[in-house]
C-alpha cells in the first residue's frame, strides 16, 4: 500500500485566535516497503504528518492518498477504520495507552476491534510477546507491574498485533536504556524486511537515521525541505547544521577532519568500518599532507 | 478539545492587561451582583454599554466572545425557553393547558439571556486579559481574611495554581491517549450509550495512572526543593495596586449607583 501526501496544508484551530500553521505544501510519497525517516526540528511538524497518515486529521487543504482511498480537505471521511488497520502507529511514550487489567488483553485490543476473534488475538499476543523480547509468563501480569521498558514493549506488541503493512513510528526508542534501543530498533528492522513493511521512523537519532532508512526526509517549519538517501543527506552537514539538526558522530568526525585536512574525501562515510577503511586507503597511498 | 474559550488566557497589552488581578476580580463579581438590580429595559440598556465598553478596550475581538458562548447556548436557550413558557401575568398571548406565552414571561425570558450572556462576557473578560497565574495570586489575596476562620487559604491557592498549570497537559494528554486508542480501532460517539460509556475506559484509566504518577512525582519533586507547608513563606510576585485599580472600582460604584437610579421600583 502507498501513501502519497499532495499539497498538504494543515492549521490547528482554524478560526480561532489561537490558530496556527502546522504543514505547509507537503508533498511526500510512501511506496510500498520503503524505510523512510522523518528528521527535523522539535515542532517543524513530523508529529502532525504522522497523524496524516491513518487519518487522525484530515488535511486543511490537498489531499493524502492512502492506498486506494483518497482523504481530500473538503469532504469529511466516514469509515476511516479500514485505514486505521493497515496503518499502525506507534505513538511516543506509548506505554500511556496501556489500560487493561492484563498484558494479554491489552495487546488483543487493537485486533479485537477490528474484528479479529480472541483466539485468534490471543494467538497473536503469544506469538508477538517473545518478539518484542518478553517472555511468555508476562501476558497475565498487569501492565502496571511492569517497568517503564517492558511497558513500552507491551505497548509495541499492541500496535503490531492489528497485523499493519505500514508501521509509524513516533520516537519508539525516546527514553529508553542504549541497549533497549538497539534491540527495539534492531525488532523493527528485522520485521520491516520479513514482513515486507513500509516503515516511517520519525526521529531524532541521526545515527538511526542514516543506519536503518532508505530514504530521509528533513521537515524544517512545516515544511519538507529535501528528500534524499542518508548518503546524499549528509554528503552535505553544513545544510544540515544550519537547519539545527545534528549529523552522525561518524560524519561530524569526517567533516572535522576534513576541514582540518583542507580537503575531502572519497565519499561521505556512514558507518564506522567504512571511514577507517577510507582512511587507511588514503594512508596507503600516502597522499595526506 | 482546544475549542473552549471561556479560562484561557489571550496574550495582549491593553489597559485591562495592565489591571491588577485583585480589581479585576473584584470588579468581575460585583458585576455578577448588580446585574440583578436590573429590571427594566434602561438598566439592561446600561448594563450592556458597559458590558460592549470593557469588550472594547480588551482589544480582543468580539467574535472571540461570542464563540465563548456557543458552547453554552443550549443551556441558556433552555432556561430561557422554560422562563417564556411558564410565567403567566401581563398581556396573556398564548394558552395551551400549563404552558403560557404571555408578556412577562417574554420579558422575564429576554433578561434571563442578557444575564446569562453578560456573565459569561465578563467573565470571559476576566479570564482572557489575566494569566492564570496572576489569578491565583489575585485570590489568595483576596481570601487572605479567611485565615482568622482557620482556612488554610494558602494550601488552597497552591492547589489551585497547582491545577490550573496542568490543565493544558491533562488536555494534550488526553488528545494524545484518544488519538493512540483511535489508532488501535476506538470509535468515539458512536453505537448505543452503553458502548458509548465503554469507549471511555481506554481513555480514563490511563489519565488516571498517569496523574496519580505525575502527583508523586511532583511531590518528591516539592520536598526535595525544600517546601513545608507549616513555613513561612514568601513570595516571588508582588501584586501592585494602581491607580488605574482605584479607578476601576470607582467606575463600578458609579454603574452601581447609576442602575439604582434606573431602577424602576415597581
Amino acid at each position: 500500500m502507498d501513501i502519497t501526501l499532495r499539497e498538504v496544508e494543515y492549521r490547528y484551530q482554524v478560526n480561532t485566535p489561537f490558530e496556527h500553521l502546522a504543514l505547509e505544501n507537503v508533498n511526500l510519497s510512501i511506496p510500498k516497503g520503503i524505510y523512510m525517516a522523518l528528521i527535523g526540528h522539535t515542532g517543524s511538524g513530523k508529529s502532525t504528518i504522522l497523524q496524516h497518515l491513518n487519518a487522525l486529521l484530515q488535511p486543511t487543504k490537498g489531499q493524502v492518498i492512502i492506498g486506494d482511498r483518497v482523504i481530500d480537505a473538503e469532504k469529511r471521511e466516514k469509515n476511516l477504520r479500514s485505514i486505521r488497520q493497515k496503518v499502525g502507529i506507534v505513538f511516543q511514550f506509548p506505554e500511556h495507552q496501556l489500560f487493561e487489567e492484563t498484558v494479554e488483553k491489552d495487546i488483543c485490543f487493537g485486533p479485537m476491534n477490528f474484528g479479529v476473534s480472541e483466539e485468534e488475538a490471543k494467538q497473536r499476543a503469544k506469538i508477538l510477546i517473545t518478539e518484542v523480547g518478553l517472555s511468555e509468563d508476562i501476558l497475565q501480569k498487569s501492565p502496571f507491574d511492569l517497568s517503564g521498558g517492558q511497558m513500552r514493549r507491551v505497548a509495541i506488541a499492541g500496535v503490531l498485533a492489528m497485523e499493519p503493512e505500514i508501521l509509524v513510528l513516533d520516537e519508539p526508542t525516546a527514553g529508553l536504556d542504549p541497549r533497549g534501543r538497539t534491540e527495539i530498533m534492531e525488532m523493527f528492522y528485522r520485521l520491516h524486511k520479513e514482513k515486507d513493511l513500509s516503515t516511517i521512523l520519525v526521529t531524532h537519532s541521526m545515527e538511526d537515521a542514516s543506519k536503518y532508512a532508505d530514504e530521509i526526509a528533513i521537515m524544517h517549519s512545516g515544511q519538507v525541505k529535501k528528500i534524499a538517501d542518508p548518503r546524499t543527506t549528509f554528503s552535505n552537514p553544513e545544510e544540515l547544521l544550519e537547519l539545527g539538526l545534528d549529523v552522525p558522530e561518524v560524519v561530524k568526525f569526517q567533516y572535522l577532519f576534513e576541514k582540518k585536512l583542507g580537503r575531502k574525501l572519497d565519499k561521505t562515510c556512514l558507518t564506522i568500518t567504512e571511514l577507517s577503511q577510507t582512511l587507511k586507503e588514503l594512508q596507503d597511498r600516502g597522499d595526506y599532507s | 478539545m482546544n475549542k473552549l474559550i471561556l479560562g484561557r488566557y489571550f496574550p495582549g497589552d491593553s489597559c485591562l492587561h495592565r489591571l491588577d488581578p485583585r480589581s479585576k476580580l473584584l470588579a468581575g463579581i460585583s458585576f455578577i451582583f448588580i446585574l440583578f438590580l436590573g429590571n427594566n429595559w434602561m438598566t439592561y440598556a446600561l448594563l450592556w454599554i458597559f458590558t460592549f465598553f470593557v469588550i472594547y478596550i480588551s482589544q480582543v475581538k468580539l467574535r472571540v466572545y461570542v464563540r465563548g458562548v456557543r458552547p453554552l447556548i443550549w443551556l441558556i436557550l433552555f432556561t430561557v425557553f422554560l422562563q417564556i413558557l411558564f410565567t403567566a401575568g401581563g398581556t396573556i398571548y398564548f394558552e395551551w393547558g400549563l404552558i403560557t406565552i404571555s408578556q412577562f414571561g417574554l420579558v422575564n425570558g429576554g433578561y434571563i439571556f442578557c444575564r446569562f450572556v453578560m456573565i459569561i462576557f465578563i467573565s470571559t473578560v476576566i479570564t482572557l486579559t489575566t494569566k492564570p497565574i496572576d489569578l491565583t495570586d489575585g485570590l489568595n489575596s483576596l481570601m487572605r481574611p479567611l485565615r482568622f476562620f482557620k482556612i488554610p487559604v494558602d494550601e488552597i491557592s497552591l492547589m489551585l495554581s497547582i491545577s490550573l498549570r496542568f490543565i493544558p497537559n491533562l488536555l494534550d494528554e488526553t488528545q494524545k491517549v484518544m488519538d493512540a486508542q483511535r489508532a488501535r480501532g476506538t470509535e468515539f460517539g458512536k453505537g448505543s450509550l452503553f458502548q458509548q460509556m465503554k469507549t471511555l475506559v481506554p481513555i480514563f484509566l490511563p489519565l488516571f495512572v498517569s496523574s496519580l504518577n505525575r502527583a508523586e512525582e511532583m511531590a518528591d519533586v516539592m520536598e526535595v526543593r525544600g517546601y513545608d507547608s507549616r513555613a513561612a513563606r514568601s513570595s516571588f510576585r508582588k501584586l501592585k495596586w494602581q491607580l488605574s485599580d482605584t479607578m476601576a472600582i470607582i467606575v463600578m460604584i458609579l454603574l452601581t449607583i447609576g442602575l439604582y437610579l434606573l431602577r424602576s421600583n415597581s
